[in-house]
């Protein structure tokens, strides 16, 4: 069990980076909002990277769909 | 549709071919007008001032590459859809680096090139896209609530990290207690627990010290002294027992108490947060540029250059930008924005009028007689910090326990520790700290907060947001509930109740030819017409202050308003038809011939109002009304609505008098209001509420918001403060009942420490589970 004599600095040098991260994301403002983004995923914009094959068989599907 | 946002999603998805999704949608409502707003001349050569440099300085920052960086508060979002809508306009247009909104606090981030674009054009595209755009200029405080809530979350990271891992290696450490562990590992768990709950104590749980340190040189107990003796005591207990190798440590228990108690404070300090937009409430309601007249010529100059003294021209439409005294001109003032009245009122030559109104009719020109903190709008601000000053303090329940409680684990841990002092000096300290720790107020201090916690999500999942932590607590102590009128027990607006015709045709003919003349008037009165559908088209208007509007529509000669004036256009063949009976103000339609038909515009009381006034008689709280309408309305008002006292034409003065009048006589007020007039009263009352609709100061400044305007949300917040109440008593007896039973046995020796720790936990637990019964609003708490 001796290994834990390396594992558990090693663990805690990772708590040290989350912690360093955490901060690092509160200072530059990432939590104040905490709406826009869960929304930003519904906004239609990504249109240029989506593959044109892609598109395509998305517009099939669409046509299939039942009224 | 309730934005541009959602109009311009709902045009993609027709657009788009997806349609179908109003035809399975289960309610209809009426197509948008969807065109753009046209942004005019005058507008532009405003919105041109914030391309001075001198006005710029205060909010634009230039970045060394050229490019300028400014926030803006943008007015009118309401959904994720308008940040959409507003993200992709702005990106789009030349010039713009980066524009990103931010959704919780209406606030816009942009980068901008000043050589493509200038700022001027961008707020006019805002404009354009249906929203307004201000400056925003950070006020101190605000920037102090803003660095107050990054440091909280920081505290709150910092306490939840520390604690899962502690937590992982105590796990490590009573596995080995049951099974056997080497020393050397035990140890260097230990060491290494401590290093990680060494950050938690010193940074997350700082505040607990600071404040406990300010309460005993105020000589005043809190919950914070305990708090803080338990997480100091145990921390420096355990890390004497790392660093001698002996004893027990705590450090899980440490981090995970600090751990919660700091959500506790995070939920409440955000609440308080939420409507904190104090830097919004002035800018709304004084305009940024004013037309000043030197020497005879109109020039737009910056609203803060003014001075007393000046002249200013006032165009109808715009918003007046300093007290000041009419020299010239005569129009009506809409004062809805200070008085909650939406009537506009008639001002001659000579009369007062008060910044921050607006000019509904014609032309005014007006002398400065006071401006900033003279101003009227600014004596409202200060009458509402006095009141805020004077508000009786609602003593909170835990902190007065907590005080008893800490003296009196305070005077046992001495007598204990003096007492195995003397009998053996080298168990003295061991028993004195395990007294400590077995009276650790973890449940005590979690009692109040974990209820409170609960109880204010669910009312906020039901539209009542609590924003100041006392308001439970005042709530359910409340004996009498006091509302303003217009805004509050009724819609605020105006809107059209009967239609009576008097000739043969139908009423819905003459609504169109009604609706037909009031379609270009921005006039309240007008705009209760507006939602009408009108195929007729009126010509050759022309409003006459104060009495109605004349038109043409297919030739023949209409007007509408004031029976007298309307009646006038008639030719003398008829006789003028009887006023009807019913209270309210009543519109004559006439034409050139004979007189067509009454309307009759009333401000309606709400519909849900009847019913919780009954509601809160039932739950024996007594209503009254406060108004500053004089009128006949607020009898009709409070008769509909079985409000017994009533208080009619009294000044935002004397409503506060009032308020404290009652409280002098011990009564425990709850105000409910919407205006800025209303703002000093509801400061004054121990718990105030603010309609959803309420201007952003008197959100600000309230207690809580009824954010859906729908006041039998009343009625749950008080029976679920009730309920709060009694939660928190149980769990306060459970807490102290606890430790009464603990203290004795720990004091004698006799409790192990690691069945401190489980009997610690297991309280804490129970009053958990006791607060969480309050996060539904269960059969007991809802209205039915």
């Amino acid at each position: 069990m001796d290994i834990i004599f390396l594992l558990i600095p090693i663990a805690i040098i990772f708590v040290a980076c989350a912690i360093w991260a955490f901060f690092y994301s509160v200072n530059s403002g990432q939590f104040e909002d905490l709406e826009t983004p869960a929304h930003s995923i519904l906004f239609e914009d990504d249109e240029h990277l989506i593959p044109e094959d892609a598109k395509k068989q998305d517009k099939d599907n669409q046509g299939q769909t039942p009224e | 549709m309730c934005c541009p946002g959602c109009q311009a999603v709902a045009q993609t998805i027709v657009d788009s071919g997806l349609d179908n999704f109003y035809k399975h949608r289960a309610t209809t409502s009426y197509t948008p007008d969807f065109t753009l707003k046209s942004v005019s001349e005058a507008q532009l050569s405003e919105l041109a001032l914030y391309d001075q440099d001198s006005i710029q300085q205060d909010f634009v920052v230039t970045a060394e590459n050229g490019l300028k960086e400014a926030t803006l508060v943008i007015e009118g979002i309401t959904c994720a859809a308008c940040v959409w809508l507003l993200e992709h306009h702005l990106n789009k247009q030349d010039g713009v680096e980066k524009a990103s909104v931010n959704l919780t606090n209406h606030r816009a981030r942009l980068t901008w090139n000043p050589q493509i674009l200038p700022l001027s054009m961008l707020l006019a595209e805002i404009y354009r896209i249906g929203y307004q755009a201000h400056p925003y200029t950070p006020n101190k405080e605000e920037q102090l609530l803003d660095q107050e809530r990054k440091r909280a979350t920081r505290r709150l990271g910092v306490a939840g990290l520390g604690m899962m891992q502690v937590m992982m290696i105590a796990v490590a450490l009573y596995g080995g207690a049951l099974q056997g562990i080497e020393s050397k590992h035990v140890t260097f768990m230990r060491w290494a627990s401590m290093v990680i709950a060494t950050p938690v104590i010193l940074y997350a749980a700082r505040p607990f010290f600071v404040a406990a340190l300010r309460d005993l040189r105020t000589r005043h107990l809190s919950m914070d002294v305990p708090v803080s003796i338990a997480v100091g005591g145990a921390y420096l207990a355990s890390v004497w027992a790392t660093v001698t190798d002996s004893g027990e440590v705590y450090f899980d228990s440490v981090t995970m108490f600090t751990f919660f108690l700091l959500i506790g404070r995070f939920l409440e300090m955000q609440a308080r947060h939420r409507t904190g937009r104090a830097g919004n409430a002035m800018l709304n309601l004084l305009p940024a540029s004013a037309i000043k007249v030197i020497d005879g010529e109109e020039t737009m100059i910056p609203a803060k250059e003014l001075a007393v003294g000046d002249r200013v021209i006032i165009k109808p439409g715009h918003t007046v930008p300093a007290d000041g005294r009419i020299i010239a001109g005569n129009s009506s003032i809409d004062e809805s924005a200070l008085t909650g009245e939406y009537l506009p009122i008639r001002k001659e030559q000579g009369d007062e009028v008060i910044g921050g109104t607006i000019n509904v009719e014609n032309p005014i020109t007006l002398e400065v007689t006071r401006i900033g903190a003279e101003s009227q709008l600014s004596s409202i601000v200060r009458l509402l910090e006095r009141a805020q000053e004077d508000k009786p303090k609602a003593a909170q329940l835990a902190d007065r326990v907590a005080s008893y409680f800490v003296a009196a684990v305070l005077l046992t841990a001495v007598t204990v520790g003096f007492s195995w002092w003397l009998i053996s000096p080298e168990d003295a300290f061991w028993i004195t700290l395990s007294v400590l720790v077995v009276t650790c107020p973890c449940a005590l201090s979690l009692a109040t907060p974990t209820a409170l916690t609960a109880a204010t999500g669910t009312l906020r999942q039901n539209g009542v947001l609590i924003t100041r932590g006392h308001v439970l607590e005042s709530l359910s102590r409340a004996t009498h509930i006091v509302f303003d009128k217009t805004g509050t027990l009724t819609e605020g607006n105006l809107t059209l109740q009967d239609t009576l015709s008097l000739d043969d045709h139908t009423t819905d003919h003459h609504l169109q030819i009604a609706a037909a003349l009031e379609k270009h008037s921005e006039h309240p009165i007008a705009q209760a017409f507006h939602a009408v559908f009108t195929p007729y088209k009126a010509e050759n208007l022309q409003a006459t202050l104060g009495q109605g509007l004349e038109g043409q529509i297919d030739g023949l000669r209409y007007r509408i308003g004031k029976p007298d004036y309307a009646f006038a256009v008639c030719s003398n063949t008829h006789t003028k038809p009887y006023l009807p009976a019913v209270c309210g103000q009543w519109l004559l339609l006439c034409n050139e011939t004979a007189p067509l038909a009454w309307f009759r515009l009333n401000d309606q009381v709400r519909p849900e109002a009847a019913q919780t006034i009954k509601h809160l008689h039932q739950l024996g709280l007594k209503c009254e009304m406060l108004t500053g309408d004089s009128s006949s309305a607020v009898d009709e008002v409070a008769t509909a609505l079985g409000i017994d006292t009533v208080i009619s034409g009294v000044s935002p003065e004397q409503k506060l008098k009032h308020i404290q009048q009652l409280q002098r006589e011990g009564a425990q007020v709850i105000m409910v209001g919407d205006g800025i007039n209303d703002i000093p009263v509801l400061a004054g009352a121990q718990t105030s509420i603010a309609m959803g609709s309420a201007t952003d100061l008197a959100k600000t400044n309230a207690d809580g918001v009824l954010i859906s305007a729908d006041l039998m949300r009343l009625t749950d917040a008080i029976r679920l403060s009730r309920k709060t109440r009694s939660i928190i008593r149980q769990n306060l007896a459970w807490s102290a009942g606890y430790n009464l039973l603990a203290l004795p046995l720990a004091a004698l020796g006799f409790i192990a420490p690691y069945m401190a720790a489980l009997g610690m936990s297991l309280s804490s637990i129970v009053v958990v589970a006791n607060a969480l019964r309050l996060s539904k609003l269960g059969k007991a708490n809802r209205v039915k």
